[in-house]
């Protein structure tokens, strides 16, 4: 170690202190790199700001009527593109719907349909990374040239068709057909985090110590070395999060996405658009909101990673 | 290398046939009736009917059908699209139009990437640092269903500094605009991968050793630390180039640029089989070619990388 | 050392009289968001021409951070070199513009490091790293300065020099890495050489051979070398005087054979009492107690006092020790060192 790194590390229990019994310093107990990570963590503001906007947006998600009690669906022509009045803080739009109402009730299905594509394309890609990486061998190559070929298929462009075939019921509302599609294709950099997460930390010594002491696969995955490997796999996850949710806001401008009566952000900017000379305020709410979430949630993901980035001490 | 760059090539065509396969199933699957969905509401006579699903092949067995596909494509025949066109004609006429507007884009986000990220590396923390990282973390959260028709409203109507839309023959100024929108996608990772790379080099033993040998800042700098800092970049600069000419949906429908995007997305809304199979075996194949062309790249910017 | 004389004009205030090195009272500080860590805190060396200085002392000491203020290659901020001088032939280094402290680089002071791997370039080939020095340095065309890069390769012993000329870092063993780094380090034949831990990262083996080589070439230059280590044996064959430092300090200097037989500092003494010996075998080893100090604390008076065998008193309070006079051209910080040395 040289002197610089010395000078780097100047936090270590100071040996020069007066030689008088000292109680035991909360510094001396040797910390982990999550409780590093966590003190990183409070002290970043991105991370606050981030967590402030999530937990705003998953209230209006959960609890729509906290933000307004009007209904997103009644909507009279005759108020067509009528200015903000009263409550309705962001005037009509060419449906005569409330505005605001409906950007906040587009939050519960852009959370929702996120959530669960996101909780899907962990899971696949959790089971994949990691049988790929801890087995290797035939299992590794036949897993790797899979996500290739899942990789190789435009990812707008399946999601496409995907959405499409999946919600030709038309009584559907089209969020499950989304969430299936997202989280079949959004798997890819999960599994792949995961994978090397899981190489890497296989060849480490204490995996070995543990095998030689008797332990078998499923304990090896489960106690050693999956929960080394979950730090970058959180923050991929976090921040496909965000990425679902635009991509849902993306399919559903492009009609393929949420259809019938459901309230989307994305469904709302598409059909603001035709009306944008004359009336922004129904496309620029819900891009706000939108672009706002995704944000938040790209940030949360961003400010976990710096603080579990050793390199960055 | 030579046995690396066989293997590679048996992969891509692996993965070549893997991924249209998968397209062609999800395609053709459980279709409804395409035809009609061509036809739209005018009905369509029992002998047409025949006539169509006899040259279609629709109602052979579905691997029957992917198989004549697949001979046609390894023989250079894209097929008739279901409106009658020959998709070989339609891809002549999309993909110059794509393939000029990625690269626009590319060549803008690479440079505004690269500049910035350099200096931002070099200055870390400093109000430029953090200022351009505002901005990108705000691009990369926007999603483009935001970001295209948004700069189409503030720049192209309100202020009117760019025309609205791009049309059928876009001048490249006309294509600037949409340009900026795809490439901002990109530009935010490409500045950030620059940024850290650059900034993690800086603090390389043989910047030490370089400034131990008397050599200038600049040279330090502008020779040491930036061959080394470049390589992730350049190679990201090559898969985004791959993925831009697939991603371009929204911009071009946005834009109302006729390109491989928007015909595709017009081919996917009418059901219109050979049209998107064909369209998206072509984007494989780029997208594949690219990938391989950007890992040998990578080989050769980087001598401790050597394929076995 | 034929451009020695002209290369002495170059700099304007060089007096060829005056010691080769002269370090007065050097203080290096580093600021971080943990505090102010005094890594150096009143060094002093000299080293005159075929001398070999080796600077002693455990991880966190201060000796790397020395070698850097020297070549004035500190990483700044966040260190910064608050009180001292750095004399060149005369010259205060500390006081030059960095145009002209530049030139002094490589071309009269030279540092090698420990790691050759991570010191060398990896994506530039190792004749392009020499020649470079040739062609910013001299204005060598590339012929000539690979034609000398040859030379320089073939002197440090790397059989096949022409063919290799062309091969990066990672295509060497680590010994023959280090004989690179060795051979570009004097490729303008500085008068002085750092040499901060070269042998650390090598095999037992490849020590020797580094280090005869170090010896062999230094004799044939007349060049003066610094060698900053904390293994102990290979001190004992190579260097000529020994400074001891330790929490940024030199707590003790004299000529080698006389630490190695009586030392009159309680740190050196207990440095040498902790090589095992074979005559030691079943006894427990001799270790020092304690931890050196973080350089955001150092203790009172003597930063040593914690660990110290002879620790009394006066060595808590301020001020420390100063270099008491042991003998002719030999220095101890230790109020009773004559303790120490009659404890032989």
């Amino acid at each position: 170690m040289s002197d610089l790194e010395a000078v780097a590390a100047a936090q270590g229990p100071g040996a020069g202190s007066p030689p008088e019994p000292r109680h035991v310093d909360k510094r001396d107990k040797p910390r982990s790199l999550a409780g590093d990570a966590w003190i990183d963590l409070r002290r970043s503001k991105i991370f606050w700001v981030a967590s402030i906007l999530v937990a705003i947006v998953l209230l209006m998600a959960l609890f729509p009527t906290l933000f307004t009690s009007a209904d997103p669906r009644s909507c009279a022509l005759s108020r067509q593109h009528a200015p903000a009045s009263g409550t309705a803080f962001f005037g009509y739009d060419f449906q005569g719907c409330d505005v605001y109402a409906k950007t906040i009730y587009g939050a519960r299905n852009s959370i929702q349909v996120g959530v669960l594509a996101t909780l899907l394309s962990g899971i696949i890609g959790l089971i994949f990374g990691l049988g790929a990486g801890y087995f290797g061998g035939w299992v590794d190559a036949f897993l790797s040239r899979f996500i290739d070929i899942v990789l190789g298929i435009p990812f707008l462009l399946a999601a496409i068709v995907m959405a499409k075939r999946l919600s030709a019921d038309p009584n559907s509302n089209g969020v499950m057909a989304v969430t299936i599609t997202l989280g079949v294709l959004g798997w890819t950099t999960a599994a792949r985090i995961m994978r090397s997460s899981v190489i890497a930390s296989k060849n480490q010594d204490y995996v070995a110590a543990a095998r030689m002491l008797g332990a078998g696969p499923a304990r090896l995955m489960m106690r050693h070395i999956l929960p080394n490997s979950v730090a970058s796999f959180i923050v991929v996850l976090t921040i496909l999060l965000g990425t679902n949710i635009a991509s849902e806001a993306t399919l559903s401008y492009l009609g393929i996405g949420l259809k019938g009566n459901a309230i989307s952000w994305g469904i709302a900017i598409s059909e603001a658009g035709s009306y944008v000379r004359t009336a922004p305020g129904p496309l620029i709410w819900p891009s706000i909101f939108l672009a706002a979430t995704v944000l938040a949630f790209i940030m949360l993901g961003d400010a976990v990673r710096d603080a579990f980035d050793p390199k960055l001490r | 290398m030579f046995r690396y760059i066989v293997r590679r090539l048996l992969q891509m065509v692996l993965t070549f046939f893997g991924a249209t396969f998968i397209v062609y199933a999800l395609v053709f699957a459980n279709q409804d009736d395409p035809l009609q969905a061509l036809a739209g509401e005018r009905p369509i006579t029992a002998s047409v009917r025949q006539a169509l699903t006899e040259r279609y092949h629709l109602d052979d067995p579905f691997l029957t059908q992917y198989w004549y596909y697949m001979k046609g494509l390894l023989t250079g025949d894209f097929g008739t699209s279901l409106t009658g066109r020959k998709i070989a004609d339609m891809m002549a006429q999309a993909w110059p139009v794509t393939i000029r507007l990625a690269l626009i884009s590319i060549v803008i986000a690479a440079a505004v990437a690269l500049l910035a990220g350099v200096v931002s590396g070099i200055r870390r923390g400093s109000l430029f640092d953090n200022t351009t990282l505002v901005i990108t973390l705000v691009l990369l959260s926007l999603p483009i269903v935001v970001l295209a028709p948004l700069a189409q409203l503030i720049f192209g109507i309100k202020l009117g500094w760019f025309p609205p839309t791009a049309g059928a023959h876009p001048s490249l100024f006309a294509l600037f605009l949409p340009a900026l929108v795809l490439g901002s996608t990109v530009l935010a990772t490409e500045l950030r991968v620059t940024r850290a790379s650059v900034a993690e080099n800086l603090r390389s033993d043989y910047v030490r050793t370089a400034r131990a040998k008397g050599l200038s800042r600049q040279r330090v700098i502008g020779v040491h630390v930036l061959r080394n800092s470049l390589i992730p970049v350049v190679t990201l600069i090559g898969v985004d180039i791959g993925g831009l000419m697939s991603g371009a949906i929204i911009t071009e429908g946005v834009f109302n640029i006729p390109g491989v995007g928007f015909n595709l997305f017009r081919g996917i809304r009418t059901e219109d089989g050979p049209l998107v199979v064909g369209f998206v075996s072509i984007l494989v194949i780029v997208f594949l070619v690219v990938n391989l062309l950007v890992d040998l790249m990578y080989a050769a910017l980087d001598p401790r990388i050597r394929y076995e | 050392m034929t451009d020695i004389k002209a290369q002495i004009d170059v700099l304007p205030g060089l007096d060829p009289r005056a010691p080769l090195l002269e370090v007065t009272d050097l203080h290096v500080e580093f600021r971080t968001q943990y505090g102010v860590a005094r890594a150096v805190n009143g060094a002093n060396f000299t080293l005159a021409p075929g001398e070999t200085l080796a600077i002693l002392g455990e991880s966190g000491c201060g000796k790397s951070v020395t070698a850097q203020a020297i070549m004035g290659i500190l990483d700044s901020p966040p260190g910064f070199i608050t009180k001292g001088e750095v004399k060149y032939r005369g010259l205060d280094l500390l006081k030059l513009p960095e145009s002209e402290r530049r030139k002094v680089r490589a071309n009269q002071i030279a540092m090698i490091f420990q790691d050759a791997l991570s010191a060398l370039n990896p994506v530039f080939t190792v004749g392009y790293q020499m020649a470079e020095l040739f062609r910013v340095h001299r204005g060598m065309s590339r012929g000539d300065a690979k034609r000398r890069s040859i030379e320089l390769l073939d002197q440090v012993k790397i059989p096949g020099a022409k063919a290799r000329i062309g091969d990066y870092p990672h295509q060497f063993s680590g010994g023959m890495r280090q004989r690179v780094m060795i051979g570009m380090a004097l490729a303008l034949d500085p008068e002085v050489l750092i040499a901060d831990e070269p042998t650390t990262a090598l095999d037992v083996t490849v020590q020797a051979q580094i280090m005869g080589l170090l010896a062999e070439l230094q004799q044939q230059r007349n060049m003066g070398l610094i060698l900053i280590t904390h293994d102990m044996g290979v001190v004992a064959d190579v260097a000529d005087r020994i400074s001891v430092m330790y929490a940024g300090k030199v707590v003790e200097e004299a000529p080698v054979y006389d630490i190695y037989a009586r030392p009159a500092h309680p740190y050196a003494k207990a440095l040498l009492e902790s090589i095992p010996r074979l005559d030691m075998k079943g006894q427990e080893l001799n270790v020092i107690k304690g931890l050196p100090p973080a350089l955001t604390s150092i203790p009172q008076g003597c930063a040593f006092n914690p660990r110290c065998a002879y620790v009394r008193d006066e060595c808590r309070q301020d001020p420390a020790p100063p270099a008491y006079t042991v003998a002719p051209g030999r220095t101890a910080r230790c109020h009773f060192w004559r303790e120490v040395v009659g404890d032989e």
